[in-house]
């Protein structure tokens, strides 16, 4: 038997997909909106493709990542470097897209390191593998002295700009959308479900966790790129546990194992953390209170498991 | 003659790891207690190590400063009751209110949960106090002694022997009360345990307040000897006295004291033998990671079977 696949609705989606593209290259030309909102937006847009890119991991395949913020890292050297010291400065915008795929490669092998552990190590186990990788990625990054050290590195163009971060989130959307509903996707979500159980019905895990870790950081890594050419300056403390913890605060406050929990989320706590910019210090005592409330009151987050209707795959 | 002055060197790193060993080790022993009751990683365990350091800065301050020079015992002593009276507390209500209500729930959720926690308490400290760091007040003058070639002071030789006492005590407490064959005997079935009559919530509560009581200990010995503390010391300190824990095999409370110094002796060794200090997060999470690649149960741990 077929699965029902989500392409029925492709044309749709590839419509509304460009005029979604085409408003976010409109609306910076014709100067619509002024530039702070542009910036939050941007942010808006990496934070989705991040949460989505890491729930996939926690959420779908129900394995435990919390130490994303290295692939986010790894990308974003990989495509600030590729951007400022190896390609010819005047191609800089034609090259950005390349620059931004080999970032987000870069860190789908980073995403070995961390898929091989956990075929042994499940759980707490794993979060301590995850976070381990994010420290010595930080820890290597403030070592290297190409690229500036624990100074940071410059010298980017700003490239990223609202059509490109638009673009790169409906791709992620896409490749996820159709990941998860099609048999591969069932498999990780078996994993997720019961992993010994996965096995018996010959799901075979071990590839599809270094699928899903791969892919998972592949996006990171992305995102890490389009962050590094849109703030134009990046350094090892800016991809610290602090980043990671964001990242899981969206993905559990929008909801696990969900493609539209994971919009909200990141644009519910991109939005409030801007909005809470007056609090200074006090800003960073909101976010992880608010994980740890969500955690007791409501671990599946707002959307929990359920998915946004225009996700879902239209019945046959 | 050159050999005598390589050995004399190598004491003294030794007696330096030592001292931070022992630091290390005290933090280490809370994650290791925890876990082997709750199996839960408490990761807001280094950050109750860090409150404990200020603290004891604050009630050092504050009897130094008191009217008529009171004798340096009753200074220590009070800071050290102080400091781990609050930061039992601390831990006993971060489990009551934070971790309790997540008992049965999977376990990722109380991970992430004592990560939220760690990050509040660190932004919490960074708020109210602000982010300068500050400086520990000495409690009794440095005294530098010189013994064949090795240099050490009197603060390192109190750190040392502070520490190995509360470990001795611990062990004993764990061993060979009934409090502690309580706390084994949860750790061991939590099932079966409370129909014997185990006030099984009441010995978790314990097991925290210990566990914290020794973090701020550690804390206050951290402030002696590196007398500088800022509200994200306890992200460094606590994972690397993690790291301690699962190499001596987490749960185990003497294979936290063993990884206690292990960790020690590699943050001191690195730099010498790589001529560099800046590699050693990278070395102690290299060997955290292989150590979970190939042995995950750490030095001392016993292996776990996983039933379906």
């Amino acid at each position: 038997m077929k699965l029902p696949g989500p392409r029925s609705r492709i044309g749709f989606f590839l419509l509304i997909a460009g005029g979604l593209v085409l408003v976010a290259w409109l609306v910076p030309t014709l100067g619509l909106l002024n530039p702070y909102l542009q910036q939050v937006l941007m942010y808006v847009g990496i934070n989705i493709i991040l949460t989505l890119s890491l729930n996939l991991v926690n959420g779908y395949m129900g394995e435990f990542s919390v130490g994303h913020a290295g692939f986010m890292a790894v990308g974003a050297y990989v495509a600030a470097v590729l951007t400022v010291a190896v390609f010819p400065r005047a191609w800089g915008p034609f090259l950005f897209p390349l620059a931004l795929l080999l970032g987000g490669l870069a860190a789908a092998l980073a995403g070995l390191v961390v898929a091989f552990p956990s075929f042994r190590t499940r759980g707490d186990y794993l979060a301590i593998v995850t976070l381990a990788f994010n420290m010595i990625v930080k820890s290597i990054l403030e070592n290297i002295e190409a690229v500036g050290g624990p100074r940071g590195y410059m010298g980017m163009g700003k490239l990223t700009n609202l059509a490109w971060v638009t673009v790169w989130v409906l791709l992620t959307l896409l490749v996820l959308r159709h990941l998860i509903y099609s048999n591969l996707g069932r498999g990780i979500i078996a994993i997720r479900e019961d992993e010994v159980a996965a096995n018996l019905v010959s799901v075979n895990t071990p590839r599809l966790k270094i699928y899903a870790f791969c892919l998972s950081a592949f996006f990171a890594g992305v995102a890490g790129g389009l962050y590094a050419h849109l703030l134009q300056f990046i350094n090892p403390r800016s991809f610290s546990i602090l980043k990671s913890t964001d990242m899981l605060v969206m993905v559990y406050l929008g909801g696990i194992g969900s493609l539209g929990g994971s919009i909200l989320g990141a644009a519910l706590y991109t939005i409030l953390m801007e909005l809470l910019r007056p609090l200074e210090l006090w800003r960073w005592v909101i976010g992880p209170l608010l994980l740890v409330l969500l955690m007791i009151f409501r671990p599946t987050g707002i959307m929990g498991l359920k998915e946004a209707r225009w996700l879902k795959p239209s019945d046959p | 003659m050159l050999l005598y002055h390589q050995m004399a060197l190598a004491l003294q790193y030794l007696l330096n790891a030592l001292q931070l060993g022992s630091v290390y080790a005290l933090i280490a022993l809370g994650y290791s207690m925890v876990y082997g009751i709750l199996t839960m990683i408490n990761f807001a365990h280094g950050d109750i190590f860090m409150v404990g350091a200020y603290l004891a800065m604050w009630a050092s301050l504050f009897l130094l400063g008191l009217p008529g020079q009171l004798p340096t015992v009753v200074i220590f002593l009070g800071s050290l009751l102080f400091t781990m009276t609050l930061t039992a507390c601390l831990g006993v209500s971060i489990e009551r209110l934070a971790y309790r209500p997540l008992r049965q729930a999977p376990k990722v959720s109380a991970v992430i949960t004592a990560l939220g926690v760690g990050l509040f308490l660190e932004n919490f400290t960074l708020a109210t106090i602000g982010p300068e760091p500050r400086q520990v007040p000495a409690i009794f003058p440095v005294q530098q002694y010189s013994w064949g070639g090795v240099a050490f002071t009197n603060v390192q030789v109190f750190i040392l022997l502070v520490a190995l006492f509360l470990m001795i005590l611990l062990d004993f407490l764990v061993r060979r009360t009934l409090t502690g064959m309580a706390m084994r005997a949860v750790s061991s079935n939590r099932v079966v345990v409370p129909l014997m009559g185990v006030p099984v919530d009441r010995i978790i509560s314990l097991t925290f307040a210990i566990g914290s009581a020794i973090a701020g200990a550690g804390g206050l010995l951290y402030g002696l000897a590196y007398p500088v503390l800022d509200p994200y010391m306890g992200i460094r300190i606590g994972w690397w006295a993690f790291i301690a824990a699962v190499v001596g095999g987490i749960g185990n409370i003497r294979g936290a004291v063993l990884g206690g110094y292990v960790l020690g002796a590699v943050e001191i060794f690195t730099p010498v033998l790589l001529a560099s200090s800046t590699y050693r997060d990278s070395v102690a999470f290299s060997l955290l990671l292989i150590l979970l690649i190939f042995k995950p149960t750490g030095l001392l741990g016993r292996p776990t079977v996983e039933k379906v």
